[in-house]
């Protein structure tokens, strides 16, 4: 692996560490676009992960980590199938946005998410995955999935009830309120947090010092205290798909793709 | 410590806004629709909320801010949570 640039991201490899960066505008929604390449990432990852020890995960875009799914995306193509033809492309493309998930939380890699700004949905999906997450102090964190009357489709919920409290996960997810970093830190979801510019950077250092240690011990380890939660997993699946169906999910999307706010993020 | 009154709280978030959104304090009054006068969309409120919560060491659940754009209100709001 030596490195590659997309439409969505971009990684390179520097002394044993990956980076992977996301650079699509407005705030790295994931879309058809972005999981082509998360694919394509992974294959190449998988290809080369003797010579590396850590993986970090990072975004190039100003307003933020990433926004979550491509909603416009995701409408834009319901509408123009049935609706029974909707469900069977949205189960794919969880299944397949799934064995992204599983393969960067399975990685013997030591992986970190350094993040800022708006991570949400989606977005904190992908963060969720990654052994730990540095955050710039104005990241800022959301399940906002059940304003569109879905629950989270990237592996969160699972991922966040195995690392964290039920209580905690019913809070984030039921309530669907953002919140900062010092909360974040506080359940235990974030293990740093820095000043404005600086995640990617102590993303490094940490990154750096993983570097000084027995891979093959580091591998164990992160296989021990970190099993993938395979039938939740699934499950979250086959609610998601079981809740597309409904007439209040298309009417969620409507309203999310006909705001004429330039970023509508807030509930 | 003193009690933080809601003069205060309030002339903490004008200067607070002045300073992150470059605009001139005295430009800014207690009535004003914030994301007129200051000129910003739902992504940059979301900054001002973190920026406020870290201020005031609160935390602002974004549904009890739904529908407030003056000054005036948002300090009520975080007031009501020091």
């Amino acid at each position: 692996m030596t490195g590659a640039r997309g439409q969505a991201l971009s990684w390179k490899v520097a002394d044993g560490v990956v980076e992977l960066a996301l650079h699509r505008e407005p705030c790295n929604e994931i879309g058809s676009q972005t999981l082509d390449e998360l694919e394509k990432f992974i294959s190449a990852l998988e290809d080369s992960e003797g010579g590396a020890h850590a993986l970090i995960i990072h975004s190039d875009v100003k307003s933020g980590f990433c926004a979550g799914a491509d909603l416009r995306e995701l409408y834009r193509r319901s509408q123009a199938i049935s609706k029974e033809a909707a469900v069977k492309g949205v189960r794919e493309y969880l299944g397949r946005i799934h064995r992204v998930m599983n393969a960067i939380d399975a990685s013997p890699l030591t992986t970190i998410a350094a993040v800022h700004g708006v991570t949400f949905g989606g977005g904190l999906e992908l963060a969720l995955v990654c052994d730990l997450i540095i955050a710039d102090k104005m990241a800022r964190f959301c399940f906002p999935e059940l304003r569109l009357g879905l629950i989270p489709g990237f592996g969160g919920i699972p991922r966040l009830k195995r690392d964290l409290g039920n209580a905690v996960v019913r809070d984030l997810l039921l309530t669907g309120r953002s919140f900062n970093t010092t909360k974040a830190q506080q359940i235990g979801m974030v293990s740093q947090v820095v000043g404005e510019g600086e995640a990617l950077r102590a993303a490094r250092a940490t990154a750096a010092q993983l570097g000084k240690f027995d891979r093959a011990t580091a591998a164990a380890a992160k296989k021990f205290i970190k099993p993938i939660p395979y039938e939740e997993l699934q499950q979250e699946i086959d609610i998601f798909c079981e809740l597309f169906t409904r007439p209040a999910v298309e009417e969620g999307l409507k309203r999310f793709v006909e705001s004429t706010d330039a970023q509508p993020y807030l509930p | 410590m003193g009690i933080t009154t809601s003069n205060q709280t309030l002339d903490e978030i004008l200067a607070l806004a002045a300073a992150h959104f470059k605009v001139p304090r005295e430009k800014l009054t207690a009535d004003d629709d914030f994301f007129k006068t200051l000129g910003i969309d739902s992504l940059q409120a979301l900054d001002l909320l973190t920026k406020l919560e870290h201020h005031f060491h609160v935390e602002l659940p974004d549904y009890e801010l739904q529908g407030v754009s003056d000054f005036r209100t948002l300090a009520s709001r975080i007031q009501a949570r020091l």
